[in-house]
């Protein structure tokens, strides 16, 4: 994350070791720029792995889909592709100066992202009735005709993936929303204008880059191989 | 405020004596002093790997396994693998020299991010504490790869609990590396181009480009074990369709450009000393700089190489056994280059060249055994025997603990503004240097003889070597502790060391020692080359 500033320097949020404002702005957005490279590989590994299995047991795999519920992603997908919209209004209103639109845009920014949560948290919910939860004994059974004995074991391997990995990306959305709380904050205090907004550029990059791992995440876990009812 | 070129004097304000207190030591932002925090942090972690390394040593002075059982002995060395890699040889130059120097080097008064940097340290004591956890609680038998299934499925020692201190103990190196890679970028003063960074930083930038894109891989690996080990779900599990191989190949997806990790910085620190000691420009500076990136991006190419004999198939061994030997070549041309970069230079013999001959031999004879691991019939042959374990000896102690060992020679009158006494350093590191030839030649012999790693009882007709190897570990323990003595009794009674105690070239000499918190009064402009040393020699070579 970028070091945020909060100092007394000559202007208040230059720190002492940069030059001036603009090093400042560059170095912050630069190194985001890093730590999402990072992020790529760390989701990338999660990836890497999912790959290798659907290539080692594509059929498998592709019958687990049918458990997948498209519309609670679809709209998932819908929920986040807007907050991203509302999330890169907000860094131009704070660039822009305006106070109250900045302020609108972070909230609107935040109550999608809780969206989200509370979808996918009723998402879970239905794996947890569907005995599809592979992690907690008693909460996984693999019957019934859209599940063929044969895939036991392979189907356990894709659900765990499944929670692995919107597991680690709603364990980023919920840090997301902490750093909206963090810069709603900041900017009701009125801390940013058009001299200094790199903490909501920053921010801004940050939940971008969540929201495009939804894009890759769905299209994988429920839309491949899907066989029943599609929207 | 005094200008850096006064005579040095014993009561100026620099970043030891500016503030006093453990709050202003443990809530510092100052790169300096988070230096002094990882230098005390992994001299302790180095002390414990120690320890273990020399348990080791005494169970396998007798054939029988005497002094402990095959259990303790898996717990020995597994601690003594994860202690010494994970808290000690990835952090070393990074996070201790690199900190101290990167900022002052290219002219700044700071990492980009000091708060990240004040974190890294914190993520780093919460690791080891989890790591030194499972020690206290019992220790860990995986070896430092914590292999599947074993780990997974088999081990009953504390998986968990170290693998969650080495996956805390990655964050640190990530930020570390990040913060790295801004400032480079960023930070450099008016003048300091990027074909006039020291060598150092071009390796420590090499490093954290490992960093940054290879511990986030072995962090998802480790958590993958971790869920794996707590739910049985079968993701590494052969017996109910998971794939074991794949946990080495991400494993070392990590862990192969992790021992560049270790080794880039080191190669940094060398190119320093070189030049120095030699009095002599650098021979091939843009080859050095480039090759530190070659090693970093080929390094990402050739984890394969360490699982030759673990069933992956044919033709990707042939893949990764042929870019094995492609990276030795950037790795050649920084010897080749140090190497010239001495001929006809004045050279002197002070402690830190000592330890960079030291580097250049040993490091040599490591690689060159890294290629006879790298060919494929040859390293069916030699994997999992004491073959392997001399040669990546050779590179990390050899190489990365000699750099080390090095670096503190040569920047210690900086750091601290005190001289140590010049004729115990020459002396420990003679010992360091028989004493590790003795420890890890007659292994190579071992190994190719076929004693396997790992086990705790040989073949009787080993012992020879063995006590050989025993006895060379005791003298590389008391070379060791010699200058941990030195260096301690210095920073009381050592001569206040002067601004530039060895004439040497760089932005880090003009400065007083030990250094003003901001480091510069003002910020430097830079117009010459680095290692600017006597022009007028290189001109007539050849």
């Amino acid at each position: 994350m970028a070091d945020h500033a909060v100092t007394t320097d000559h202007p208040p949020q230059l720190r002492h070791h940069f030059d001036d404002m603009h090093q400042q702005f560059d170095s912050a957005t630069f190194g985001m720029w890093v730590f999402l490279l990072t992020e790529i590989m760390f989701f990338g590994g999660m990836f890497g792995a999912y790959t290798v299995y659907r290539s080692m047991y594509p059929d498998a795999f592709a019958a687990t889909s049918n458990f997948m519920n498209p519309a609670f992603g679809a709209a998932n997908t819908a929920v986040l592709i807007v907050s991203s919209l509302t999330m890169a209004l907000a860094v131009r209103a704070a660039h822009l100066g305006q106070q109250k639109v900045l302020q609108i845009m972070l909230v609107l920014t935040m109550i999608f992202g809780t969206a989200f949560l509370v979808i996918k948290g009723f998402e879970y919910h239905e794996h947890w009735e569907q005995m599809k939860v592979p992690l907690i004994a008693g909460h996984w059974s693999w019957d019934g005709p859209l599940a063929p004995p044969q895939y036991a074991h392979q189907a356990q391997i894709l659900f765990c993936f499944y929670f692995f990995m919107t597991g680690f990306h709603a364990i980023h959305m919920v840090v997301g929303l902490g750093i909206m709380t963090t810069i709603l904050l900041m900017a009701r205090k009125g801390s940013f204008g058009p001299t200094y907004y790199t903490p909501v550029e920053v921010s801004g990059l940050y939940w971008h880059f969540v929201d495009i791992v939804w894009i890759f995440l769905f299209p994988l876990l429920y839309l491949i191989g899907h066989t029943k009812n599609l929207i | 405020m005094s200008t850096a070129l006064q005579e040095p004097q014993t009561e100026t304000v620099n970043y030891l004596n500016a503030e006093y207190g453990w709050k202003s030591w443990l809530f510092t932002t100052d790169h300096k002093r988070i230096a002094v925090l990882y230098l005390i942090s992994i001299s302790v972690m180095f002390a414990l790997g120690g320890v273990f390394a020399g348990l080791i040593r005494t169970e396998l002075l007798t054939p029988e396994g005497d002094l402990f059982n095959s259990d303790t002995y898996n717990k020995v060395f597994t601690m003594h693998g994860v202690v010494m890699i994970f808290f000690f040889l990835i952090p070393s130059i990074p996070a201790t020299f690199g900190n101290f120097l990167v900022p002052m080097m290219i002219g700044a008064k700071d990492l980009a991010f000091p708060r990240i940097n004040l974190l890294s340290w914190y993520i780093y004591i919460a690791g080891a504490l989890f790591a030194l956890a499972a020690i206290v609680m019992g220790g860990v038998d995986t070896g430092w790869t914590f292999y599947t299934p074993f780990s997974t499925t088999y081990s009953n020692t504390f998986v968990i609990t170290a693998a969650v201190g080495v996956f805390i103990a990655g964050f640190s190196s990530i930020l570390t590396g990040l913060n790295f890679i801004v400032t480079v970028h960023k930070m450099r003063a008016p003048g300091m181009t990027w074909g006039r960074l020291p060598l150092f930083v071009w390796a420590n930038y090499a490093t954290a480009l490992i960093q940054v894109l290879g511990t986030p891989v072995v962090a998802i690996t480790l958590a993958l074990v971790g869920l794996e080990r707590a739910f049985h779900i079968g993701i590494f599990d052969p017996a109910i369709g998971g794939d074991p191989i794949l946990f080495q190949h991400m494993f070392w997806f990590y862990s192969h450009p992790a021992v560049y990790i270790m080794i880039l910085p080191g190669m940094g620190v060398i190119s320093e000393l070189v030049t120095c000691f030699s009095r002599k420009g650098v021979f091939g500076y843009s080859f050095i700089a480039g090759s530190s990136l070659g090693i970093a991006i080929i390094g990402f190419l050739v984890w394969g190489h360490h699982m030759f004999v673990t069933g992956m198939s044919m033709y990707a061994g042939l893949y990764f056994s042929l870019l094995t030997m492609f990276v030795a070549v950037p790795s050649a041309i920084k010897v080749f280059n140090w190497t010239a970069t001495m001929f006809r230079g004045s050279i002197s013999y002070e402690t830190p060249m000592l330890y960079a001959f030291g580097f250049i031999g040993l490091f040599t004879i490591g690689g060159l055994t890294g290629l006879f691991l790298g060919t494929l019939g040859m390293d069916v042959h030699l994997t999992d025997t004491y073959f392997v374990v001399a040669h990546f000896h050779y590179v990390m102690v050899g190489g990365m603990v000699l750099a080390y060992m090095g670096a503190l020679h040569f920047w210690w009158p900086k750091i601290t503004g005190r001289l140590y006494p010049d004729g115990w350093g020459k002396f420990s590191a003679l010992l360091v240097f028989v004493g590790f030839n003795l420890t890890f030649f007659p292994q190579f012999i071992l190994g190719y003889m076929g004693q396997p790693r790992r086990y705790h009882a040989y073949a009787p007709e080993f012992q020879v070597l063995n006590v050989m190897s025993t006895a060379g570990a005791s003298v590389l323990g008391v070379g060791f502790l010699i200058p941990l003595i030195y260096l301690l009794w210095s920073l009381r009674y050592g001569k206040p060391a002067g601004n530039n105690p060895w004439g040497a070239k760089g932005l880090e000499w003009t400065t007083q020692s030990p250094p003003t918190t901001f480091n510069f009064d003002e910020t430097p402009i830079v117009t010459e080359e680095a290692y600017a040393y006597a022009k007028h020699e290189e001109t007539h070579v050849g």
